[in-house]
């Protein structure tokens, strides 16, 4: 039976998870990750003066903070209410991935962004915000009425196809984390794209083409469509905007912007493959 | 790991209260611009031979760029015009500042003795002060902060130990050292993005960093054949070749294309 207020707190979690990736992003973009020396105080304080760079970095650590108590109660409500034992075990595990990030973003500060640790964080933060988005997707009304099961009669099987894009994206996104803390260049990012791109295409057409009557698996694949084209957008626009400041004397806004919004909508692109995804796989037989 | 740095840091930390009582602290250089600083030079050779020169700038001149302070309001108000990026500054004789220019090979292997003077680094104005200095191995910096806000200090050195730490307004100086020869160090502040300063620290005396003159001045060498090199934060590195004899004075100029 759905538990309409438990589904609604799970939408305000990922909404704030998406939130605190931009919030993360935004440290990065700005050059402010070691702009508070300590953790997990701010200038041994809990609320330091929040001026240039300290407005960016203990501002994330705030949302930080916020979003792991939403988990910790997520994480007791499913245990508390929830039939399904996965999902009970699924709240666990994201109560685990918050804290683990957590750890791994005091790590960044304490050993002054260190990149296998940096870009872990980046990935950890792509992947926790997409679990938060499957939770939401499992405690929804629609997903409780239960699948609507179509048969697959195309090469290759759709069930497997699938599982390609999450994989892709979620590679491409560690090329990016990767690019962005200076531990490999570009252009395998850029590489990545054309991969990735190339994959989701053929995936949401696929299934577009063999299933645009089943209504759900329709909406998945224009969403991840859509959103794959504006992540390719941003993407372009996040280069050249880097390209055209890059002798500014410090982090400008222009780039700092179409940046930003190229690691939120990488977000949203992977929880999109994901998505698409699980629904495949429930609903294709 | 963590405990045993703290623990180092706590032992340097009750060492230096330690010492403080019974020492004279250490002094402090004036900012080592206006016009070339130079370091001491050792005084024990009668013989001793002078590197003098110019660091020449041609081309176009930049048009220096504009820091935008906004997001700290306090250092915004430090200045009444908008302050300016202080990467390449050419004089009016057409001249560069902020050049390190040192003696990069052909000096006798020895143990140089290491200034007991400290070269001050202060945070004023939300820049750093001077924009680039140069210290010899385990020389003294004394970091201060003149501004009504927290800065950080952050070195990126690739050969010697980085490190990151914070200072309040009007805090105590910081007195550091970089055991390693490592030249145009940068030094950052992640509070405020804008600023950036270099830190050459070099195995001995021989080097100087030119002022709003773009002169520079390395008296002291012993005889021999040397490489002088000019090295600029945009423009890189240049070298050139110098043979002086005893109490010998040669002029070396380098320049530097927009």
């Amino acid at each position: 039976m759905s538990n309409v207020w438990l589904h609604r707190y799970s939408v305000i979690l990922a909404i704030c998870t998406l939130f605190l990736v931009v919030a993360g992003g935004l440290v990065t973009s700005n050059d402010a990750g070691l702009s508070v020396p300590d953790w997990p105080l701010s200038y041994g304080k809990l609320m330091p003066v929040m001026e240039g760079g300290i407005f960016y970095e203990h501002g994330h650590r705030m949302v930080a903070t916020t979003v792991g108590f939403l988990t910790i109660i997520l994480a007791v409500w499913l245990w508390r209410v929830e039939n399904r034992g996965w999902m009970r075990r699924l709240g666990v595990g994201t109560l685990a991935a918050v804290i683990a990030q957590g750890l791994l973003g005091g790590m960044t500060v304490i050993y002054m962004l260190p990149k296998p640790v940096s870009i872990s964080h980046a990935c950890l933060a792509q992947l926790f915000f997409s679990t938060t988005v499957c939770i939401a997707l499992f405690t929804s009304a629609s997903w409780l009425c239960g699948p609507h099961v179509a048969a697959d009669s195309g090469t290759p099987a759709l069930r497997a196809l699938v599982i390609a894009a999450p994989l892709c994206v979620f590679i491409q996104l560690a090329l990016g984390a990767s690019a962005r803390h200076k531990f490999l260049g570009v252009l395998p990012h850029i590489a990545g794209a054309a991969v990735a791109t190339g994959v989701v295409l053929w995936v949401t057409l696929s299934v577009l083409m063999r299933h645009a009557g089943h209504d759900v698996l329709r909406k998945s694949a224009v969403a991840l469509l859509s959103i794959t084209f504006l992540q390719v957008f941003l993407g372009i626009a996040a280069y050249m905007s880097r390209i055209a400041t890059i002798d500014a004397p410090q982090p400008m806004p222009l780039m700092v912007g179409f940046t930003v919004a190229h690691v939120a909508t990488g977000a949203l692109t992977l929880a999109a493959s994901v998505v698409l995804a699980i629904q495949v796989r429930r609903n294709v037989a | 790991m963590r405990k045993t740095l703290i623990a180092v840091g706590v032992a340097s930390v009750l060492a230096l209260a330690g010492c403080g009582g019974g020492s004279e602290p250490a002094k402090t250089e004036a900012p080592a611009q206006k016009p070339a600083a130079a370091a001491s030079a050792p005084a024990d050779d009668a013989n001793a031979a002078t590197v003098t020169g110019k660091v020449a700038f041609t081309g176009e001149k930049p048009s220096p760029k504009t820091l935008s302070m906004e997001a700290t309001p306090a250092c915004a108000r430090a200045h009444s015009t908008p302050a300016k990026s202080e990467e390449v500054i050419v004089n009016g004789n057409g001249t560069l500042s902020n050049t390190l220019v040192w003696v990069k090979a052909g000096l006798p292997a020895k143990e140089w003795p290491t200034p007991s003077t400290a070269v001050k680094l202060d945070q004023k104005g939300c820049v750093y002060s001077p924009h680039v200095i140069a210290v010899m191995a385990n020389q003294n910096i004394e970091v201060t902060n003149s501004d009504p806000t927290n800065h950080n200090i952050h070195p990126l050195p690739k050969t010697n130990r980085e490190w990151n730490e914070s200072q309040p307004p009007n805090g105590e100086a910081k007195m550091k050292q970089f055991p390693r020869e490592e030249i145009m160090i940068p030094v950052k502040c992640n509070v405020h993005p804008w600023m950036r300063s270099y830190v050459s620290v070099v195995g001995h005396p021989f080097f100087a960093v030119t002022g709003d003159d773009g002169s520079f001045s390395i008296k002291g060498l012993p005889p021999g054949d040397y490489t002088i090199e000019a090295v600029h934060e945009k423009y890189g590195a240049k070298e050139m070749k110098v043979t002086v004899g005893a109490k010998e004075s040669k002029a070396v100029d380098f320049s530097f294309a927009g």
